[in-house]
């Protein structure tokens, strides 16, 4: 009949599972790209958040800790209320909040948990627990924000805050996702990758309208997540504390800093802020209230302030004079108040005197002849010459560069070279008379407060410093800090020109800034007043005590207070007594420093 | 005893064998479909999908011995009052049946449903076997070509109007069995052509390129056969038909408002809408696709199990089979239904006339094991 047609059909057959089976290869051998989609599709990563690290000070006191706080979470599904009146007195909400919530929560999730209300304290997530269980669809997010037991040290602690889409995409390694927090500023910052941990992955099923159906693989892939490592702060708070007390009303600086570690005892940034203002759910209401302040709170004065240094600055003059050999320590100069003004003072001084009486004319003639040391028979050149020999001289007090403490956005302040007057002059066109302020500290020299405190240190040892450094351990091991904080920084003086600079300092106190001066501690210090073209010159001090055996060395300013004698010393001396005898003997002179009234 | 031994030595085993492994296949594959690894139930549980397969797996078998061990001339007799009683059954539903989804497809009251248009399937079979068997009958005569294709269109057109065109669908394949039985072959011919024309009309953008290759595809075929004006008048005609067919066919989507013409287009390419209308399409895919040269392994699908592909337990049940067993698994699939149609043709052949019988087991054999 038709012998053909069973085998036309046969073959069709044939033919039409050989294209499925060939199709199939395909789609599950050939093309992987479903296997991705499938993964995507059903598989949820969850991030398991680590604890961040806490920071201790010196004395293991608590600095920074993790605050818990609770999302009250809704999930509309479940949710229902009988009766809304007590519902919203319960959980304390505005029905139009709650209006609100929901239909947010609706339109981001039928099954998945929006935020009813965010960041419930404590107290308040233990008063509302026990109702929890009579509403479905309630449930609670436990997260945690950074909080701070005493108010202070926030120029230093820095704080966190949420990636922002620049740092997101500079993140070369991955590892932050969008609504991480991570440090953006002060220790928080730069100590971010110790403080983070390392966050933990855990893989679940969802099925198709998000809903979690168990571990991914029984759970093999994920990882737990590592809490962050502490850090123990050079910071003694209790002197921080006072620093920052004695500092209210006032704009200026203080830097403490231990000489034979270089760790910093107390910085401080006035005016400050509390720390717990950047926490939470105030940060941006806060953050933005605290960039419009006129008195720039979050300017971090002791790392990002410039001034010159003033007479301070003639120790280091001394210094590099007498290491160069162009100083004889027992050579006098005349007070000449022709070349530069100056104050009533024995006349005429040695080294020691120049120092003890700050005496202007003193470093006029001497650093004329650091300068001028006829390199060069043209006075141009020969002075351009000589300022660069100083300059690399002066540099290696750590002026003239930032010093890489452990914070961001120090600043380098500024020792000139001879190509910045090439710059403003002209090359050849200037010479000594246009650069001599430079010997007392004024002009272009510009320092930063932590600068002047290391200065401090290095008088105090005798020719060498460590990089001043915020952090003196991490997780207990004092090893575990970056390695150049432990490398000693010798500056190119011979520890024997010391003695005489210390001995001057010491005798300084009593010569310029007698309200300094503590009973049976010696101290050893020097005033300095920063000019101002815009006011009234800040006030200037720096010191270490005690002299024989120096635990603290400080520099202190305090702006528009004029001279240094005055606000800067008195201050200074406060703190010195308080760190090294815990408490202080002279509360006259504390008062004095409360008042603040200190150019009248 | 003499009876039932004849009936097991007259038994195919090989199709047996074949049937039975894709009935057990289906069944486990059933319950990978509805397996829930939170809440996980027996695959015997007849609150599942699976435990009431296994039902209706139970309720086939028996059915198939008594057709078995019925005497064939009791269809031959019942064949038309059955046929005319399901054809009634399938007139009332719409009206009486129960609505689901906007289909009335079943019948009868609370648990105990029946659904008319798979009985249907059967006696259809068997009126076909009856009439077809008549030896004056030859499907080359167009009288009978008409018998044989009214019989299948009272059904169908009886099962649109539940509406179920799946379902009406599966009616069309009494053709294969009218192409064996000598329908004339360019009735096929003349419709596969027509399919493949419309969808590379809608299919290729540019009707230019449509139009070139109908124009190639005749020339081929003059030139590959007799050169005479008839035949070249013909198939010139033909040409100038499709071409203008094509034309019309855009013509008319693009008059169709734009969420239908979407529907069409989503058949060509479903990465046009993969979250509306192609879902469906793209999900069985990354399902079927995820699943590799092995599988994930029994009950270890994460697309099906999670309910990323709809309706897996019946209309895309491969997708769990092509994501759990891989490529092998699909292509074992394939293979055996593959074998058990060829099977089914060989027997055929075999026989020497169409008797109602055989023709009624082979369609059930067929319908039983491919719906669930």
């Amino acid at each position: 009949m038709n012998d053909r047609r069973p085998l036309i059909l046969a073959s069709i057959i044939v033919s039409i599972a050989l294209v499925l089976v060939f199709r199939l290869f395909y789609l599950q051998i050939i093309d992987d790209s479903f296997s991705k989609r499938a993964e995507r599709n059903a598989i949820q990563r969850i991030v398991d958040h680590p604890y961040r690290g806490l920071v201790y000070d010196r004395n293991n006191e608590l600095l920074v800790y993790n605050n818990p706080v609770f999302d009250l979470m809704l999930i509309p599904k479940e949710f229902h209320v009988q009766d809304t009146a007590r519902f919203l007195q319960l959980f304390d909400l505005e029905k139009e909040t709650l209006k609100e919530a929901y239909a947010k929560a609706r339109a981001y999730s039928w099954v998945k948990p929006s935020p009813l209300k965010k960041q419930l304290s404590t107290e308040e997530f233990a008063r509302i627990q026990d109702y929890l269980i009579d509403y479905p669809g309630l449930m609670i997010l436990t997260r945690s924000v950074r909080a701070y037991p005493k108010p202070v040290g926030a120029s230093a602690l820095g704080y966190i805050g949420e990636i922002s889409g620049a740092q997101l995409e500079r993140d070369s390694s991955r590892y932050y996702r969008q609504g991480d927090y991570l440090g953006l500023s002060g220790l928080e910052r730069y100590y971010e990758h110790t403080l983070r941990g390392k966050k933990g992955v855990k893989y679940t099923m969802v099925n198709v309208r998000g809903i979690e159906k168990g571990a991914y693989k029984n759970g093999e892939l994920d990882t737990a997540s590592v809490a962050g490592k502490n850090l123990i702060s050079s910071i003694d708070v209790d002197l921080q504390a006072y620093g920052e007390f004695l500092m209210q009303g006032k704009r200026g600086s203080i830097v403490a800093i231990e000489p034979k570690t270089g760790e910093v005892l107390t910085m401080i940034s006035a005016p400050s802020y509390d720390p717990n203002a950047l926490t939470g759910a105030q940060f941006g209401t806060n953050y933005l209230q605290l960039t419009r302040d006129e008195s720039k709170p979050l300017f971090n004065r002791p790392i990002m302030a410039t001034y010159p240094p003033g007479s301070i600055f003639k120790v280091v003059q001394t210094l590099i004079g007498m290491q160069m050999g162009v100083i004889n320590p027992n050579a006098t100069y005349a007070c000449n108040r022709s070349l530069v003004a100056c104050h009533a003072h024995p006349n005429p001084v040695n080294a020691f005197g120049a120092i003890r009486y700050s005496c202007n004319p003193y470093y006029h003639q001497t650093f004329r002849i650091m300068i001028n040391q006829e390199l060069s028979k043209n006075t141009f050149k020969d002075t351009a010459l000589g300022l660069d020999i100083w300059r690399e001289a002066a540099m290696k007090f750590g002026l003239g560069q930032p010093l890489g403490i452990d914070l961001y956005n120090e600043k380098s302040g500024q020792i000139p070279a001879s190509s910045y007057y090439d710059k403003v002059y002209g090359e050849a066109r200037w010479r000594y008379s246009t650069i001599y302020s430079l010997s007392i500290g004024q002009g272009e020299i510009l320092v930063t407060p932590l600068q002047m405190a290391n200065l401090a240190a290095i008088f105090a040892n005798k020719g060498y410093f460590y990089t001043p450094h915020l952090v003196k351990a991490v997780d207990g091991d004092p090893e575990a800090i970056p390695a150049q904080f432990r490398e000693k920084r010798f500056v190119g003086i011979d520890e024997k020109h010391f003695d005489l600079v210390q001995d001057a300092m010491a005798a300084a106190i009593y010569g310029t800034a007698g309200r300094a001066a503590i009973p049976d501690i010696e101290i050893a210090g020097k005033t300095g007043t920063a000019q101002n073209r815009q006011g009234e010159d800040h006030s200037v001090f720096i010191a270490f005590a005690p002299k024989d055996d120096p635990k603290i060395a400080i520099a202190v300013y305090v702006e528009n207070a004029g001279w240094g004698g005055r606000a800067a010393a008195s201050t200074a001396s406060l703190l010195i007594e308080k760190y090294l005898r815990g408490h202080i003997t002279r509360p006259n002179l504390e008062e004095y420093v409360l008042r603040g009234d200190f150019t009248l | 005893m003499r009876r039932d031994g004849l009936i097991l030595q007259k038994l195919d085993w090989i199709t047996v064998l074949i049937y039975l492994a894709l009935v057990t296949i289906g069944w486990f594959n059933i319950y990978a479909a509805v397996y829930d690894e939170q809440f996980p139930k027996s695959i015997f549980d007849l609150s599942i999908n699976s435990g009431q397969q296994l039902l209706r797996i139970g309720v086939a078998i028996v059915m198939i011995l008594l057709i078995m061990v019925a005497d064939y001339r009791l269809f031959e007799s019942l064949a038309w009052p059955l046929f005319f009683i399901f054809l009634i059954l399938l007139a009332v539903t719409p009206f009486i049946g129960k609505e689901v989804n906007g289909q009335t497809l079943t019948i009868g009251f609370g648990s105990l449903r029946i659904q008319p248009s798979e009985f249907a399937k059967f006696t259809t079979a068997l009126v076909l076997a009856k009439v077809m068997e008549l030896p004056s009958f030859d499907l080359s005569k167009r009288k009978h070509q008409l018998q044989a294709i009214g019989v299948i269109l009272l059904p169908i057109i009886l099962i649109m109007l539940q509406p179920d065109t799946g379902t009406a669908m599966v009616y069309f394949a009494f053709f294969i069995m009218f192409y064996r039985e000598g329908m004339p072959a360019n009735l096929y011919l003349f419709t596969f052509a027509l399919i493949a024309l419309s969808l590379l009309a809608l299919g290729i953008e540019n009707n230019l390129f449509l139009a070139g290759g109908v124009i190639a595809f005749t020339l081929l075929l003059y030139f590959l056969g007799k050169k005479t004006w008839q035949r070249g008048l013909v198939l010139s005609l033909f040409c100038i038909g499709a071409i203008a067919y094509a034309y019309s066919l855009d013509y008319a989507v693009e008059k169709l408002p734009q969420h239908q013409q979407n529907r069409i287009m989503v058949l060509f390419n479903p990465d046009l809408d993969p979250l509306g209308v192609g879902w469906n399409v793209t999900q069985s895919k990354i399902a079927i696709g995820s699943g590799g040269l092995w599988g994930k392994g029994y009950l270890q699908g994460t697309q099906t199990k999670f309910d990323f592909v709809p309706e897996q337990h019946t209309d895309f049940i491969f997708c769990t089979l092509g994501e759990e067993f891989g490529w092998v698994g699909s292509t074992l699939i394939i293979a055996l239904f593959c074998t058990l149609l060829l099977r089914l043709i060989f027997l055929a052949e075999r026989q020497k006339t169409a008797s109602p019988a055989s023709m009624a087991t082979v369609w059930f054999l067929f319908s039983s094991s491919t719906s669930p």
